[in-house]
């Protein structure tokens, strides 16, 4: 994990990356019935646009999650979560603990399938008003979730 | 954090009270204004088809009238509220009913509108707000200002006095022991006079007026000057016009006289839009401000303003979250400046609460002080940010300016392009070079302070334990020259810091966090 600190931060699942794969399918996929509409159009550019299509999807669907996954980290300090992410933008939020207000565990069908979870921190500030980590294995975040609520005390009524 | 109810519990038989019977005057005095405009349009609809249609649009209006009316009526019967011993209660509706409850532990302010009509009758709004904000907060619309003013003081005891603890309310006697109705113009409070922080008398307003003349002005001026045009025999905006109509002037005194006039009309109507402008930015001011009143009471901060719709903000001081202070292009150069509390509650749609919206420095800190926010100390030391962001950014806004007057050139245009060189480069880079010089930030021992804007500076404070999350971003200009934006998560306002090298971005996060985290949320100074 190559980070902006130098310090190891944790990796998700590696079956995130699957996610990522079967989710950025949709874009590929289009990109190459736009070159096959194209080479129907103009069919001289039809073998050009078709092979710029497929080397497109194939970066876009097995290089650029893999990227993606190797960009992500996060770190579970005592008081603290610390999460960075981001290939070409890269952002590195920490949230302490006393300061979150709620946590999710969210599941799509997609993550269900594989086991995965997405842990999604919400703090009273403007800007990251929630903080979302995908790519855990489910019990791993029902573990962080419990780990983060048994540091934040009881909201006083 | 909300625990807005509905539909569990529902007030005992024979207990809660109607709002004041005055409020269905004002609502149905609403709906006649809500029917001026159907009616006029009806009017225009129906001119065409005969003598009647003044009739029907009357007849229409009337209609639109007695429904709201009796809708009004309706709802004011139906709508009933309790103060129970643990929450308030409201059961309203007329067809389907609603019955809320909010916990007075849950209540976080209670503030009062007051808009022109129901003030006539000496009647408000109170909403009490539970941090849901917008919609899921309880509103009751129309009580008495006496019975406003002593529910707010009953939740606020209540609030102190926590569960359980024996409590009597009789809203009569409150209300009898509170001022007559005549004394509504100008509200006084017996329960609560809190110290005199800052007020504005109409000297103060009046030159506050005058600086709040708006920049929008100037547009409609020069788009109206290309309305009157055509009353002028020759193109406003061509010299050779000018040098043109002197010599007519020679030549045909009946045409130069001509232009002239037009001339001076086109003038008239300049110096009227310019007074209208002026005069705007006062009515404005003084109706938004009029007697401005920030008071410290025992419960925070209590703002009340505004000459037709006067409002009753209380803001307890644990709910500021940050400061700002910010100024105007004029009036930065005589020194007027004015404060704004950032804040989780709404005030009128922004999270922000002006608090003293043009004052003198001296007089600001006082009140920034109250809000456990210290100025700046003399031997604080304040940073920059790398210049190498606002330096590469310049660079970049100067690529199409460049690209642009270099086309103009090919063009044969070539003076154009020289002048679009000559003033769009130096002009980026005026801008660029303020914007970093304008903006530095400092970390003190408790505060952060982040000052920016290059032609009005505006210094935000906060309390470190204040912030909730901190966040590094870079970017791959960052990543190239080596800065990031620290981004702080603030509740109710943004704030960050651009351009800042990486290395100092980290030692502040750490320095930052380390306050953070000793202290919970729930353990934030109330």
């Amino acid at each position: 994990m190559d980070d902006m600190q130098g310090e190891t931060l944790s990796r998700v699942h590696p079956d995130h990356v699957k996610v990522l794969r079967i989710q950025s399918f949709g874009l590929a996929a289009a990109a190459v019935l736009a070159a096959l509409a194209i080479g129907e159009g103009l069919p001289v550019l039809r073998w050009y646009a078709l092979a710029l299509a497929v080397l497109f999807a194939l970066f876009w669907i097995i290089r650029l999650p893999a990227r993606r996954y190797a960009h992500k980290g996060y770190d579970m300090a005592p008081d603290r979560l610390r999460i960075a992410r981001g290939l070409l933008f890269r952002s590195d939020t920490v949230v302490p603990f006393g300061r979150i207000q709620h946590i999710d565990v969210m599941q799509g069908p997609l993550e269900r399938f594989f086991g995965l979870a997405t842990l999604v921190v919400h703090t009273a500030g403007t800007h990251n008003a929630s903080v979302s980590l995908a790519g855990l294995k489910r019990e791993t975040a029902d573990a962080m979730r419990e780990e983060i609520r048994s540091h934040i005390k009881r909201q006083t009524l | 954090m909300t625990q807005v109810e509905r539909d569990v519990q529902s007030i005992p038989a024979g207990e809660g009270q109607r709002t004041s019977p005055l409020g269905f005057v004002v609502q149905a005095l609403e709906s006649v204004r809500k029917a001026i405009l159907p009616v006029i349009a009806v009017l225009f609809g129906t001119r065409q088809i005969g003598d009647w249609g003044l009739e029907l649009g009357i007849a229409i209006g009337l209609i639109i009238i007695t429904l709201n009316a009796g809708v009004a009526w309706l709802g004011w019967t139906r709508r009933r509220y309790f103060v129970g011993p643990e929450d308030i209660r409201v059961e309203s509706g007329i067809i389907s009913r609603e019955a809320r409850s909010i916990p007075y532990e849950r209540i976080q302010d209670v503030s009062l509108e007051q808009k022109l009509l129901p003030r006539l009758f000496g009647l408000t709004t109170i909403r009490f707000e539970t941090g849901a904000g917008g919609k899921d907060e309880l509103e009751l619309s129309y009580v008495t200002y006496e019975e406003g003013e002593s529910l707010r003081e009953l939740v606020r005891e209540r609030r102190e006095a926590g569960p359980g603890q024996p409590f009597a309310y009789d809203s009569k006697s409150e209300a009898a022991s509170g001022p007559g109705p005549e004394e509504a113009d100008d509200p006084v409070l017996p329960q609560e006079s809190g110290r005199l922080l800052f007020a504005m008398d109409p000297k103060r307003l009046l030159l506050f007026g005058l600086f709040e003349f708006s920049l929008v002005i100037f547009a409609v001026l020069l788009g109206m000057m290309q309305q009157v045009e055509f009353l002028l025999p020759f193109d406003l905006w061509d010299s050779e016009n000018w040098v043109a109509l002197r010599s007519l002037w020679r030549d045909n005194e009946q045409v130069a006289a001509d232009a002239v006039v037009s001339l001076t009309v086109t003038l008239i109507i300049m110096a009227g839009v310019l007074s209208l402008g002026i005069v705007t930015g006062l009515a404005r001011t003084f109706a938004r401000d009029w007697a401005f009143r920030l008071e410290r009471t025992s419960r925070g901060f209590r703002r009340r303003r505004g000459l037709f719709t006067r409002t009753d903000v209380v803001m307890p001081v644990h709910r500021v979250q940050a400061a700002s202070i910010d100024t105007g292009i004029l009036r930065r150069l005589f020194g007027w400046h004015g404060l704004t509390f950032i804040s989780l509650a709404q005030d009128s749609g922004s999270a922000s609460h002006v608090v003293a919206p043009f004052a003198r420095m001296a007089e600001i800190w006082p009140i920034a002080r109250e809000a456990g926010l210290e100025p700046p100390s003399a031997d604080l030391a304040w940073h920059r940010p790398k210049a190498d962001r606002w330096f590469a950014l310049g660079v970049i806004a100067a690529i199409p300016v460049l690209a642009g007057a270099i086309f103009l050139a090919v063009e044969r245009h070539w003076v154009w392009g020289v002048l679009l060189a000559c003033l769009g480069l130096p002009l980026i880079a005026l801008r660029q070079y303020y914007a970093w010089k304008r903006h530095r930030h400092a970390l003190g021992p408790r505060q952060l302070f982040v000052r920016e804007g290059w032609i009005t500076p505006e210094l935000v404070m906060v309390q470190r334990v204040k912030l909730q999350s901190v966040e590094i971003a870079c970017g791959p200009l960052g990543r190239w020259l080596g800065y990031g934006t620290l981004h702080f998560g603030l509740a109710g306002g943004k704030l960050s810091i651009p351009g800042i090298p990486l290395g100092e971005a980290f030692a502040i996060r750490d320095s930052i966090l380390t306050s953070i985290a000793g202290v919970d949320f729930s353990d934030l100074p109330r």
